[in-house]
């Protein structure tokens, strides 16, 4: 008896570390510990013993069951475990392929140019104003201090459409004169302090000249506006657009809507450039919009956002924006 | 303007280099560049003078001269110029001489006669574009001296770049006294003698408006040596100025308007006839000009006339028939203040440039023209000997001095510094305003007559600040005086609708606004373009009336570069004419070509179409909240079974379609890429976010598959589904659409995805039957839709 339920549990250990299937360990569990299963089956000897034996025999046949119910529960864990280990093989991919689809696209560089200037005045309080492209005389010239046949029209040589009798903006200048405009038939107040930022046209073309440019003009107008207001607002500008502190020069120049008029100077990589004009508004510009000069001053400032993006990005060539070829394009993604 | 150092330093003499004050000029406003008086020195030439001239022995058309050239002997030079002879003053480079562009100069055998050296020309030493034969030297020139020294080489010319405002500065004098006032030192003026009257010949003058012509002077000057010629040292300033030596009377007009600022005109006295009138030109008068132009006076040209007619277009050019010539022995001198607005546009109108002008645009000193006369005669007499006649002036003898009031407290205010009121005379007074003080307390200050573009205070203002140094005036810092913006949150900004184009994986392309018409044509003849009056070019004729038409440039440009996939999208304004009206439009537009996605091992390979752009330019709308909708609809660039118009609640919002194949073809285009357009009024459109209350009960889906006519359109049985559907009906999509390839092709199968809710309870099996019921018979009705089994 005692050497058939060694033996017996020799079996079932044996047979149980022998499988690798999770379903013949299943049967095998079932074969020795079910109900009518081959360790159950000697507790039903038990009734035909002595109390003594019964004990004894009943203690032997408890720990083949115990010791077999271990080494199927073991196995089961390690079956799992494998399945699980075979199932990840089986799932592995090659991560260094390509993910599906495209990346994404990118916005123009001159957009981007925009967008930095935008914001970095937004913060000093400047709101963005936009206006038409094709305008008439007084708008572009007559309201800007620029009569007829005046030498500074020769400065900018203009489209003109229908005849003559309107022009493709040579500024964004325009949009300030129609802002001021637009504040006094509403009855508001200045201050106004506003960035135009949009495409201008001047008859010219070649490396260095487009005949369509962008351009951003700043307005600021309130009582008692200073030229000192002039040079803190743009050379805060130019020192956060360029990133490093800004050696900046404000030279006497001459624009016909400006008086006091400059030139803003900035060294970069030790040579002086010239970025952009400025000034104080002239009063014959607050007379033709009807503000009144003696109470309001104000400043103005335009700069070529061409210029500021080919500076800024080291790009050599002015035609380069408008080409679109999208290696370039791709750079400034 | 060109200017030599030397000559301005006459006037007025800084201890500084030529660098330092043009750096100073700079600051002060001006912009100019220093230049080298020869682009390229010569050394060792020296002045020689031909001695004797022996026939060349083997060379008919070369000589032999003996020259003297001082100290350094008498070389033997063989030369070949037709002006050369006995006793002429000429540059001669000796061996070892270095000429212009790295010749050098040695002893050698010229057709077996040695050549100990060069007899040269104007050319050969850089002083002019071209010349004829040997340059000429005057008579003073002194045997041996070096050349450089002799015409004073050592030099450098200030180019200046003028803004329009500082025509004062025009001059030698002008530019002087800037020199003076920024560097707060006198000014050295030349003495001008008067000439002698000898006799009484003169020319009656008349000025028909003194608005046109304020001061006239005139002289005329007889008994002038036809043969006299410019002096070297004429010359040569003349050149450093960029200014040809043409005749000696026209030499010494221009000399006068370079050194004074005064444009003048020498006329042939005996071609002149009768008064000398300045009056504005009649209609059909015509004029021939000295650069041979003739030119029709039709826009009341201000003219200089006799009783012949025209002599010249006054302040601009002169006329061919009265001009000095080589046989010229009586001159009139003209020495007029022309009036800016007088000479505004003439040159613009007849093609014409000319460095008088170019002054008189700008503004001449109207107190200037006798002395600059003076001057002149002086030159002439002394050039070309001659007798001066009186001078004839008419005009206004006393131009009514310029006043302006200048406060200090707006010079503060304006400047945002406190300057002295010390300070302020002074450095007005540098620049010879006089400052007198009013019973208010403003100055009232005098402006000279030279400076036209001094009229108001925010002019002076200019002038202290600059003189005082815009440097020094502090940057004061953004104190906020404003109120914050308002953005309104049914407002989408520009960036935000693009940067999810950029995300879908478009790339942003920047064309000119120009359209060229072959394109317009083909793309939007529906559209009334706008022309431009003066195009740069034949293929920017047009302002764009689309955005299609650059997209395809740049498409084309990177399709020539090996590019064929491309999703490329740009912003920006397009122009039409509506009934007269020039209208702008500003537009977001896409074209895509290629597969739909770049070839890659997880994706298989197809080409782009409709539907995924379509995706694209939902994504751009759905934001809006309105409803959007595509209708079939024809646009005349787009494939007529591929091309939707695009409302956004109704209203348009744009287009949508494939390259008609028509168009590609006129157009020359390889493919037919996938375009879109849309307004930015419908891309700008936000919606309010309102979440409302959510449904805690479960919904029903139910598929219906119907049979339908192949030309019902989906989205027409989803807006008849939806009305149909009862209030339970949350949703109705497409999700497949089937057509068998032996079918009947008049017919397609549609299946549709329906989605019923309700916010209280959960609805029956039956109340969602009912609802696909009445669906299923509406489309009957509708459309002709039968349920599948």
């Amino acid at each position: 008896m005692t050497d058939s339920l060694d033996e017996l549990q020799a079996q079932a250990l044996q047979e149980i570390e022998a499988t690798g299937d999770a379903r013949v360990l299943e049967q095998l569990r079932i074969d020795y510990l079910g109900k009518k299963g081959r360790v159950t089956e000697r507790l039903k000897q038990l009734g035909t013993m002595s109390p003594d034996d019964r004990k004894t025999f009943g203690d032997r046949v408890n720990r083949v069951k115990d010791a077999v119910w271990r080494a199927i529960e073991a196995r089961a864990v390690l079956l799992a475990e494998a399945a699980l280990q075979a199932q990840l093989a089986a799932e592995t991919i090659d991560v260094t392929l390509a993910g599906r689809g495209d990346g994404v696209g990118g916005i123009h560089p001159i957009t981007r140019t925009i967008r930095r200037i935008e914001q970095l005045f937004g913060e000093l309080g400047f709101a963005t104003v936009e206006g038409p492209e094709i305008e008439d005389d007084f708008h572009n010239f007559g309201a800007l201090n620029i009569p007829e046949a005046h030498p500074a029209r020769a400065m900018q040589d203009t489209f003109y459409v229908k005849d003559g009798g309107y022009v493709l903006r040579t500024h964004t200048s325009p949009v300030q004169i129609r802002t001021m405009e637009r504040y006094v038939r509403n009855g508001i107040k200045p201050p106004i302090r506003i960035i135009c930022p949009g495409r201008v046209y001047r008859v010219d073309s070649d490396r260095t000249h487009s005949p369509m440019f962008h351009q951003v003009e700043g307005l600021y107008v309130a009582e008692n506006v200073a030229f000192s207001d002039l040079k803190y607002d743009l050379m805060t500008f130019l020192s956060r657009f360029f990133e490093r502190d800004a050696e900046v020069l404000f030279r006497p120049s001459y624009f016909p809507f400006v008086e006091p008029g400059a030139d803003v100077h900035m060294k970069l990589e030790g040579r002086w450039l010239e970025l952009l004009g400025c000034g104080m508004v002239h009063p014959k510009v607050f007379e033709a919009v009807g503000l009144d000069p003696e109470r309001y001053s104000g400043y103005a400032f335009g700069m070529g956002v061409e210029r500021l993006a080919m500076l800024r990005y080291g790009v050599n060539d002015l035609r380069q924006f408008f080409e679109n070829d999208l290696r370039f394009l791709e750079a400034f993604k | 303007m060109k200017v030599s150092e030397n000559w301005l330093r006459e006037w007025v003499n800084p201890q500084a280099s030529a660098q330092q004050i043009a750096e100073r000029l700079v600051m002060g406003g001006l912009e100019l560049e220093i230049e080298p008086a020869v682009a390229e020195p010569s050394q060792q030439v020296v002045v020689g003078r031909i001695v004797s001239i022996a026939p060349h022995p083997n060379a008919e058309r070369l000589r032999v001269c003996t020259v003297d050239a001082g100290a350094a002997g008498m070389p033997t030079i063989v030369c070949g110029a037709a002006n050369a002879r006995v006793g002429l003053l000429a540059p001669c480079a000796l061996p070892g001489a270095t000429l212009p562009g790295g010749v050098k100069i040695n002893v050698g055998d010229l057709r077996g006669v040695e050549s100990q050296g060069m007899l040269c020309s104007a050319k050969e030493l850089g002083l002019a574009e071209k010349s004829d034969g040997l340059m000429e030297l005057d008579a003073e020139a002194r045997v041996g001296q070096p050349i450089e020294q002799y015409l004073g080489l050592n030099d450098q010319i200030l180019n200046l770049e003028l803004t329009p405002n500082r025509g004062d500065c025009l001059s030698v004098q002008g530019l002087a006294r800037e020199v003076a006032a920024l560097y707060a030192l006198p000014l050295s003026r030349p003495r001008v003698k008067s000439a002698v009257v000898v006799h009484d010949q003169r020319f009656a003058v008349e000025l028909e408006s003194t608005t046109d012509c304020s001061n006239f002077s005139g002289r005329v000057i007889n008994g002038l040596n036809p043969k006299a010629h410019t002096p070297d040292w004429m010359r040569e300033r003349l050149r450093r100025s960029g200014i040809r030596s043409i005749h000696p009377l026209v030499d010494i007009t221009n000399y006068v308007m370079i050194e004074l600022g005064q444009p003048m005109h020498a006329y042939d006295a005996d071609k002149v006839k009768g008064t000398v009138r300045v009056r504005r030109a009649r209609p059909g008068e015509t004029l021939r000009l000295l650069n041979d132009a003739d030119i029709k006076l039709d826009h009341a040209e201000l003219l200089v006339t006799d009783d012949n007619g025209p002599l010249g277009l006054a302040g601009a050019m002169g006329g061919a028939a009265s001009a000095v010539s080589a046989t010229t022995t009586r001159v009139f001198f003209e020495s007029a203040c022309f009036g800016m607005q007088a000479v505004a546009g003439v040159g613009r109108r007849h093609k014409i440039t000319s460095d008088a002008l170019y002054r008189f645009e700008r503004g001449v000193d109207p107190e200037l023209q006798r002395a600059a006369l003076e001057r002149a005669s002086e030159l002439a007499i002394q050039i070309c000997g001659g007798e001066a006649g009186p001078i004839t002036h008419v005009g206004r003898t006393q131009p009514e001095p310029v006043h302006v009031r200048l406060r200090r407290s707006r010079l503060v205010q304006l400047t945002g510094q406190e300057i002295q009121a010390r300070e302020v005379e002074a450095l007005l007074s540098r620049l010879s305003i006089t400052l007198t003080q009013e019973d208010s307390g403003a100055w009232m200050a005098r402006v000279p007559s030279y400076r036209h573009d001094l009229r108001i205070e925010a002019d002076l203002i200019e002038e202290v600040a600059r003189l005082y140094g815009y440097d020094r005036i502090p940057a004061r810092p953004y104190a906020a005086q404003l109120a914050p913006s308002r953005p309104s949150e049914r407002q989408r900004s520009g960036a935000r609708v693009v940067d999810l184009l950029v995300a879908r994986g478009w790339q942003e392309v920047l064309n000119l606004a120009f359209e060229e018409r072959r394109m317009h044509e083909a793309l939007t003849p529906q559209i009334h373009a706008i022309p431009l009056d003066n195009p740069i070019a034949e293929t920017h004729s047009l302002m764009r009336s689309t955005l299609w038409s650059g997209l395809i440039a740049s498409w084309l440009h990177n399709r020539a570069r090996q590019v064929t996939r491309m999703r490329l999208f740009e912003s920006g304004v397009c122009f039409a004419d509506v009934d007269g009206h020039i209208v702008e439009t500003a537009r977001l537009a896409g074209l895509a070509s290629g597969t739909v996605a770049s070839r890659q091992w997880g994706v298989p390979a197809r080409a782009v179409d409709f539907y995924d752009i379509k995706a694209d330019v939902v994504a751009l709308l759905e934001t809006s909240g309105a409803p959007i909708a595509f209708h079939a609809a024809e646009h005349p660039a787009l494939h007529p079974g591929q091309t939707a118009r695009i409302t956004l609640g109704g209203e348009p919002a744009g287009w949508i379609g494939r390259l008609h194949p028509r168009v590609a073809r006129a157009l020359d285009l390889p493919e037919q890429p996938l375009l879109f357009e849309l307004d930015w009024t419908a891309l700008s459109q936000a919606r309010m976010p309102a979440p409302g209350q959510l449904s805690e009960f479960p919904s029903s889906r139910r598929d219906l598959s119907l049979m339908v006519p192949s030309d019902v359109p989906a989205q027409a049985l989803c807006d008849l589904a939806r009305q149909a559907g009862g209030v339970h009906l949350m949703r109705a999509n497409v999700f497949d659409v089937y057509r068998a390839d032996d079918g009947d092709a008049s017919a397609k199968s549609v299946s549709l995805e329906l989605h019923f809710q309700d916010a209280s309870r959960t609805l029956t099996l039956d109340e969602v039957d009912a609802a696909v019921a009445v669906i299923a018979q509406s489309l009957h009705q509708g459309f002709g839709a039968t349920v599948r089994a």
